[in-house]
């Protein structure tokens, strides 16, 4: 029988294999070693592995990020953790100018083989500075790995990846992907980098949900399968190296292709994969195309507004059908409660 | 070791990294360097006395202005020329240029472009050292513009807290560009600044290379005897050509030439060369000065990179 796991408990059994097997993982942030152990994805790990290779950290991101990549720089390969995105914004110098950088610049002569683990929150009023998707920011920069995983199988082997691999990679997950169960072998394996999977085979359009809004083409497909339209629905998994193939054969089949985003679409994940489809595709398609994410607007904490801020399954079930139909009857469907989010009750 | 041998060890490095960076200077305007300089002179003793102070395995990490702490370590003299001129042979094979110096082998760990960025990576390489139990130490050179940077007080705020086997080096020109420290901050003590996270600290003054080297000797026993550590050292010092580029600009005003005089007086290359006998002195001089023409040599010669070097080491 297949095993279950949670997204977090994936994350927890990638860390403590990949820390059993190599002495040289470290893995620190504010609160690991707290007794809520980051929704779970660190516990027993400082017990086990004793408080030099898990330690919480001052309130340094700038700082801490540095000292990550000095430890690269020595051999180790440390995981630093944010329980949100949003901090990051204080990392970028580090980030961008020294993890990136640094093979290149350097001649080859160091690497940086850090993962930076970061949550993009959601609902229960995460607000302005709790919830921002800001991954295409990373994406922009060569020397960069960007990964999002959507499923417990892909949080254990993309992190099982981005700790072994050399390169620097920010490792992307969501608050209410922690949520989320599914088959997670025990055994220890990889996900490869640049490889997106097809979750959903379909011949009238190409649907390519990032991080969370997987979950919510997931649902917009069933929604349009009420209507007639059948569609075939794309988790890019890595964002960087990016599987353009997959989705542009995907594309090249449906002709029709929406990319929704856990973010803003301005600049964004969408955009990118939209343009290098397009460049691909171009004089061999009437390709149609759609981007879709969050509202050009800062996050509201009120749930009103909140719910017009996130595309959801029906939003997106809207959006696909009149790319399809070719006009804007804005249909929306009935909304099914076998359909809808889980409840997150916060706090956090 | 005697007091003979230190004396012209010191002299050697100090006389070489003037000379190579005289010539730098002397060359700058035929384009053949096309990298921003920031030479060091004037500031080369503090480079000197604490690398002399130092073990092969120990690792320093500078800033962009770092030709003297790589040459000091040890860095390779043909393959930092051979950067500075965009070559394939160079230490970044043309790809870092003269702010990011690196050899590994040698331990420079390299060098940044934005002010305080390295401090971090150098904690966290001594972070690296003490858990693996090794016996090496980090110094982390940085200027006072360092200081204003906000990863200059993380960075020292990790470092004590987790007692690291690193020596921090401020190299205190006064000047970021040609902004002075007091225009900066209110209170310019920054030995008091250092205490107040938790580690010892020493204002080492006058450019001098004899006093800075057995500062931080002493210091570096302490950490590897007594697990000692960090111990942070402000080595006022002066930088006697622009911030970046090869010429003086006392023309421009932001400070004098009166301000340098005691600086020039006091050259610390001019000292040590007072205190070596002259044959012997010659001799130095002479060596040094055939390293630095093959140096130049073999980066005129070494081919540029052929254009798959782009896509190379991202």
């Amino acid at each position: 029988m297949e095993r279950l796991l949670s997204y977090v408990d994936a994350i927890r059994e990638a860390t403590d294999q990949e820390m059993e097997r190599d002495p040289s993982v470290v893995v620190f942030g504010l609160d690991v070693d707290d007794p809520k152990a980051i929704q779970g994805t660190t516990r027993g790990l400082v017990e086990k592995y004793g408080p030099e290779r898990v330690f919480g950290t001052p309130l340094s991101e700038d700082g801490m990020t540095g000292v990550a990549i000095g430890m690269a720089f020595a051999g180790l390969r440390p995981i630093h953790i944010h329980i949100r995105m949003d901090f990051l914004m204080l990392a970028m110098n580090q980030l961008i100018n020294v993890a990136a950088k640094s093979r290149y610049m350097y001649g080859g002569q160091l690497q940086v083989p850090i993962v930076v683990r970061s949550m993009i929150g959601k609902s229960w009023g995460q607000g302005a500075q709790h919830s921002q998707g800001l991954y295409s920011f990373f994406m922009h920069v060569p020397g960069l790995k960007v990964v999002a995983p959507t499923t417990p199988y892909d949080a254990k082997g993309c992190l099982i990846q981005a700790i072994r691999d050399n390169d620097p990679v920010m490792y992307v997950e969501h608050r209410i992907l922690h949520f989320q169960k599914g088959p997670v072998p025990e055994a220890s394996y990889v996900v490869t980098p640049g490889r997106g999977r097809i979750t959903a085979e379909g011949s009238d359009v190409t649907l390519v949900g990032i991080s969370h809004m997987q979950i919510e083409c997931l649902r917009a497909r069933r929604y349009l399968e009420s209507v007639g339209i059948d569609a075939e629905v794309i988790d890019p998994v890595w964002l960087s190296p990016l599987d353009i193939d997959t989705i542009a054969a995907s594309a090249r089949k449906t002709g029709r292709l929406c990319v929704v985003d856990n973010g803003w679409t301005t600049c964004g994940a969408g955009a990118e994969i939209i343009t290098q489809v397009t460049e691909a595709l171009q004089g061999i398609t009437g390709l149609r195309v759609r981007r879709l994410g969050f509202a050009l607007t800062t996050c509201p904490p009120t749930p009103p507004l909140e719910d017009l801020y996130y595309p959801n399954g029906r939003a997106i079930a809207s959006a696909v059908y009149d790319l399809v139909k070719e006009n804007e009857d804005r249909w929306l469907p009935d909304e099914r409660t076998d359909l809808q989010e889980i409840e997150f009750k916060g706090p956090f | 070791m005697s007091n003979v041998s230190l004396n012209e060890r010191l002299y050697r490095s100090l006389y070489r990294i003037r000379r190579v960076e005289e010539t730098i200077a002397a060359i700058y305007s035929t384009d053949k360097i096309k990298s921003p300089v920031h030479l060091s002179i004037g500031q080369e003793a503090v480079a000197v006395g604490v690398c002399e102070a130092l073990k092969p395995n120990d690792v320093v990490f500078g800033t962009y202005r770092s030709h003297a702490a790589y040459l000091a370590k040890g860095g390779d003299l043909k393959r930092m020329i051979a950067e500075l001129y965009g070559k394939v042979t160079g230490c970044a094979k043309g790809k870092g240029g003269s702010m990011h110096l690196v050899d590994v082998a040698h331990g420079v760990m390299g060098a940044s472009a934005v002010v305080g960025t390295t401090i971090a990576n150098a904690v966290g390489y001594a972070y690296a050292l003490k858990l693996r139990r090794k016996d090496s130490v980090v110094v982390s050179f940085f200027g006072d513009g360092g200081t204003d940077e906000g990863v200059f007080h993380e960075s020292m705020n990790f470092a004590a807290l987790k007692n690291l086997p690193i020596v921090f080096i401020c190299e205190n020109n006064y000047y970021a560009i040609h902004t002075h420290l007091l225009k900066r901050h209110k209170d310019a003590n920054l030995c008091e600044r250092a205490r107040s996270y938790g580690m010892a600290a020493e204002q080492l003054r006058n450019n001098d290379v004899f006093q800075i080297y057995e500062r931080v000797r002493a210091a570096l026993d302490d950490i590897r005897l007594r697990h000692g550590g960090p111990f942070f050292f402000e080595c006022p010092t002066y930088r006697l050509k622009e911030h970046v580029g090869p010429g003086d600009d006392f023309h421009l005003g932001y400070r004098t030439a009166l301000e340098a005089d005691p600086w020039i007086k006091n050259d610390p290359v001019k000292r040590l060369a007072e205190m070596i006998e002259h044959p012997r002195r010659r001799q130095i001089e002479e060596e040094t000065e055939a390293e630095i023409r093959a140096a130049f040599a073999f980066a005129e010669e070494s081919p540029f990179p052929e254009a798959e070097e782009l896509f190379t080491d991202i």
